[in-house]
């Protein structure tokens, strides 16, 4: 025996009530996004200095001009980021993993994974590039790369690991205990247990703050040209001084933005995505 | 035929004796059940059989082997026992099918298609052949227990521990799990489970232990357990539940 589902007029009324709410909040949300807008247009062109702020921050032939070379600056930029990024990824999962290591033979090297996190953590991003960028070719060593965008990748990669590594730990610990046992019981190894069940649920976890962290490494790329390459906030710095005008540096930051804000719409796709597959459950 | 031998388990957390010289045989093919108040020490005897706990005196032995011996790979001891906990502990990123398999093909090295294959054949026997590509969360409590009792018998130990299987498991749930229990007896696994339900303990247990303040005081018959408890403790838990 099968009841097909009729609408009741109940039903019905209810969904036009919805729709009918939802074309409420539509027009209540376009209308004040226009006037915020309004607002501040009306803001900008009222206030005193803007004409001559336009002129020096957006100068459509200033932006011409230097855009070019912006861009091919910022191939640099991504590419150091794309070289960061995977390296910074595998160096902190085993970073965390070896702060995790039980057995007593793997002491010291937890010692180390601990130190090392501490250490790096504390140190600013900046400081870190001009420390492998200018100290390391001071040391003059056979065989140690005097390249400036490898030196500053290596400091970008030495900083960040240690952050990535402290989410990733973060995101191990968050596992419950009991996730362990089960495991432990049916006879996997420790190695097993963080490979198969620890680990997989734990990455899942940390994805959203691990974007995070990779939006700030995106932008901090910028750092390198402290060493003198020419990526893209160098080429910025360059046509500004030769233009007294600000323009690149704004052509700069759109290129930036341009690249993180696709991230940052992904890591909420993907909060999201994870948050339907759970189905709300804890 | 003896499978298991508790000679003497002592267990303790700080300056709290959980167990104090607990002694128990089981017999291939045995059911025994444990009972006792909240705090009596059941969870930590199961824990110390399948060395989740360390022993702090006394010996184990499965098969004729010391399982508490210090030299022994707990892994190893892990292959031949298995445990189900209260809260069921599938893994959530795992579907039903490779929570099963993960053990048989990882651990004892059965290849995937083999290791599938049986993982199924357990499915349809309880019942749970439609949920195997679901993920645990879409289960119902009682699904998920059954799951979890397929998980810990799909490496075919030896040994099956139970720890309060249905306690987490709402009134009507509790039957598809304790009919689970009773097909597994009757194919002849050998148990030892925790429980609160009294009346599936005097169904189902071969030998029922009565666990208080970490002593095993009484043990006997189910009929004679709960029909005539000797010691004056076992009456008056008895009347109690
Ligand atoms: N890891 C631990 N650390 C300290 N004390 C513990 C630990 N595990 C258990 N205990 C204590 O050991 C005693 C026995 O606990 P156990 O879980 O074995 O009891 P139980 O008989 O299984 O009780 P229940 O019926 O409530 O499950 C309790 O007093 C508990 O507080
Ligand atoms: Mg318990």
């Amino acid at each position: 025996m099968t009841t097909t589902w009729v609408k009741s007029d109940r039903q019905k009324e209810r969904e036009k009530l919805l729709r009918a709410q939802g074309r409420r909040s539509l027009s209540a949300a376009t209308i004040s996004t226009i006037a915020v807008v309004g607002l501040v247009v009306v803001g900008l062109y009222a206030s005193p200095g803007w004409p001559r702020v336009r002129e020096t921050f957006f100068s459509w032939d200033a932006m011409v001009t230097a855009l070019p070379d912006i861009l091919q600056g910022f191939l640099l930029n991504v590419t150091i980021f794309l070289i960061a990024e995977p390296v910074v990824l595998l160096l902190g999962l085993g970073v965390a993993l070896l702060r995790g290591l039980r057995s007593p033979v793997f002491f010291p090297l937890r010692v180390l994974a601990a130190l090392y996190t501490d250490v790096f953590r504390g140190i600013p991003v900046v400081l870190m590039i001009f420390l492998v960028g200018f100290g390391v070719p001071a040391l003059r060593l056979q065989g140690v790369p005097n390249d400036p965008v490898v030196l500053g990748t290596i400091g970008l990669i030495l900083s960040y690991t240690s952050y990535v590594a402290e989410v990733f730990r973060s995101g191990i610990d968050s596992i419950h205990p009991s996730q362990r046992s089960a495991a432990r019981s049916l006879g996997l190894s420790h190695g097993q247990t963080m490979r198969y069940v620890v680990v997989p649920q734990a990455v899942r976890r940390v994805i959203p703050p691990l974007l995070n962290d990779f939006a700030s490494l995106q932008k901090d790329t910028a750092l390198v040209a402290l060493l003198g390459p020419l990526e893209a906030l160098r080429q910025a710095q360059i046509h500004a001084g030769e233009m007294f005008n600000y323009t690149p540096y704004v052509a700069a930051a759109l290129l930036f933005v341009a690249l993180t804000v696709p991230m940052a719409r992904f890591t909420d796709h993907l909060a999201a995505r994870a948050a339907r597959q759970r189905g709300g459950a804890a | 035929m003896t499978l298991l031998t508790i000679d003497g388990v002592w267990k303790r957390y700080g300056d709290h004796d959980v167990l104090k010289g607990v002694d128990l045989t089981v017999d291939s093919h045995e059911v025994v059940c444990l009972i006792g108040a909240s705090g009596s020490g059941k969870s930590t005897l199961l824990r110390c059989v399948n060395l989740l706990e360390t022993v702090d005196d006394g010996a184990i032995t499965l098969d004729g082997v010391e399982l508490t011996d210090v030299r022994a790979d707990p892994d190893d001891v892990r292959k031949r026992i298995g445990i189900v906990f209260q809260a069921y502990n599938l893994f959530p990123h795992m579907t039903v099918l490779d929570n099963i398999t993960l053990a048989p093909r990882k651990v004892h090295g059965v290849g995937r298609a083999q290791a599938e294959e049986q993982a199924r054949e357990l499915l349809t026997r309880f019942g749970l052949e439609s949920k195997a590509r679901d993920y645990p969360d879409r289960l119902s409590g009682g699904q998920q227990q059954r799951v979890a009792i397929i998980r810990a018998i799909a490496t075919q130990p030896r040994l099956l521990l139970l720890d309060e299987v249905t306690s987490a498991l709402d009134p009507t749930l509790v039957n598809e799990v304790l009919g689970v229990i009773r097909e597994l007896k009757a194919s002849g696994m050998t148990m030892i489970l925790a429980t609160h339900e009294m009346g599936f303990a005097r169904d189902i247990a071969d030998t029922v232990c009565f666990l208080a303040d970490g002593v095993l005081l009484e043990r006997g018959h189910p009929d004679q357990i709960f029909g005539a408890p000797k010691h004056p403790r076992t009456r008056e838990f008895l009347s109690r539940t």
